[in-house]
């Protein structure tokens, strides 16, 4: 196993823990904007570490700059949503 | 067991548990959420099977659009009944469900047991290897100009499903549009500017559109050679038209509007044109002159795209609920209002 391939796992692992910390967030925090809150932070950072785990794999440059482009849509997305979801709460829309 | 069997069993799970979710869960809004992630899942599984067009169509049409035209029924469907509930001056919120009986409730359990049992059968049954036109494809796509066999199937070898496919939207289309009541016929549909004042949705509605439409270009042009095509290119254009709308950056356009009405009947017109022209210059009706082939499909994909996209965000948008004051309305009674006018 090479230093590159040793980098992937250590990052993809780490993601995926971020994942998973993330998804028990959303499972188990009281009310709707901290779960929020767990989705849009732990996930971000989550597929992050992947990605840059997932770098080293891909074809330079093309593969490379959609993956970073994959994080940063996925970024202005959920980012949007979530400013969407918490004014709606506070609005007090049914979200619940 | 290899990773990969793997990774399909827990796709397969996952699959199996979305459905089932969809059919139990009582409220609409849990059922339309978990389609949309069945979609998306049925998408890997796609990709997986190595039907990369499908995934888009699936991820794109069957996930994305889809949920949002089952939304837009629960949300129409559960004002109507609130609305419904004052008028009888019942007690407001989402009343008892009055639905099916348990007699019907069993009847489509078992048409849809039988449907699912009988095509488990057909592919069990199926003869090693499995009867394929792959071979025919393969053969025939030279002379398409084509790279991507999926496209060569949908213009050239069985265009008329495709044509009629893009008729069908439009008909589709007529079909909400003539929801319409009287008074608003012609208007422009609800607004989809319903969050008022979001910074964010306004700033993403400003962002992403120069970065989708490129994309959804990219889809329509590559699908000559490489997954991709006018369906998955124009729902990510109407996705990007929704996206304006709904942050207030434009307007509906009025469905008596002659530039969008020549826009959504453009494709399936320019398709149905080359078809019939096809008996005079080519084999017959949607043959294509063989030198020609190549920039007639582009043409006829470009043109089908505009017309998608128009056809599915204006689906979006509903049936015309707003008479517009910028159409000038033809006069019924001009003899009256000139009287008016001398008063």
């Amino acid at each position: 196993m090479s230093v590159l391939d040793l980098y992937s796992y250590l990052l993809i692992g780490l993601g995926v823990l971020f994942f998973c910390t993330g998804t028990l967030g959303l499972l188990r925090f009281p009310d709707a904007l901290s779960r929020l809150h767990a989705l849009a932070k732990a996930d971000n950072l989550a597929l992050g570490l992947v990605v840059l785990g997932l770098l080293p794999q891909a074809s330079w440059p093309l593969g490379a700059m959609k993956l970073l482009a994959v994080w940063l849509f996925a970024l202005l997305a959920s980012t949007t949503v979530g400013q969407l979801v918490g004014e709606a709460i506070r609005r007090g829309d049914p979200f619940r | 067991m290899t990773p990969t069997l793997f990774a399909d069993l827990g796709l397969l799970i996952i699959l199996l548990g979305l459905a089932l979710l969809i059919t139990a869960a009582r409220p609409a809004f849990i059922a339309v959420a978990a389609y949309m992630a069945y979609g998306l899942v049925m998408a890997l599984a796609w990709v997986r099977l190595a039907a990369v067009d499908v995934a888009l169509t699936e991820a794109a049409i069957g996930s994305g659009l889809t949920g949002l035209l089952l939304l837009g029924a629960v949300a129409w469907s559960q004002r109507h009944t609130q609305f419904q509930a004052r008028r009888l001056g019942l007690r407001p919120g989402i009343p008892r469900r009055a639905g099916a009986g348990r007699g019907l409730t069993l009847l489509v359990a078992l048409a849809c047991g039988g449907v699912s049992a009988g095509l488990a059968w057909v592919v069990l049954t199926l003869p090693e290897p499995a009867p394929s036109q792959v071979p025919l494809v393969q053969a025939a796509l030279p002379i398409t100009g084509l790279g991507n066999p999926v496209t060569g199937v949908l213009l050239v070898f069985r265009a008329i499903d495709t044509l009629l496919e893009s008729v069908v939207l439009v008909f589709a289309l007529v079909g909400v549009w003539s929801l319409a009541s009287d008074p608003a016929w012609g208007g422009r549909p609800r607004s989809l500017h319903v969050v008022q004042h979001s910074g964010a949705l306004v700033l993403l509605g400003q962002l992403l559109p120069p970065v989708g439409i490129l994309m959804g270009l990219y889809l329509f042009w590559v699908g000559a050679d490489a997954p991709g095509g006018a369906f998955q290119g124009g729902t990510m254009l109407a996705a990007m038209w929704l996206l304006v709308l709904s942050a207030g950056l434009a307007e509906v356009p009025a469905v008596a509007s002659r530039r969008l009405r020549l826009l959504i009947t453009g494709g399936p017109l320019l398709f149905l044109a080359v078809g019939f022209s096809g008996w005079a210059f080519a084999a017959g009706f949607l043959g294509y002159p063989p030198a020609w082939s190549k920039p007639l499909i582009l043409a006829i994909e470009a043109a089908l795209t505009l017309s998608i996209a128009a056809a599915l965000a204006m689906l979006v948008a509903g049936p015309p609920e707003r008479p517009t004051a910028a159409d000038p309305q033809p006069d019924p009674q001009p003899e009256r209002n000139q009287q008016r006018g001398h008063r």
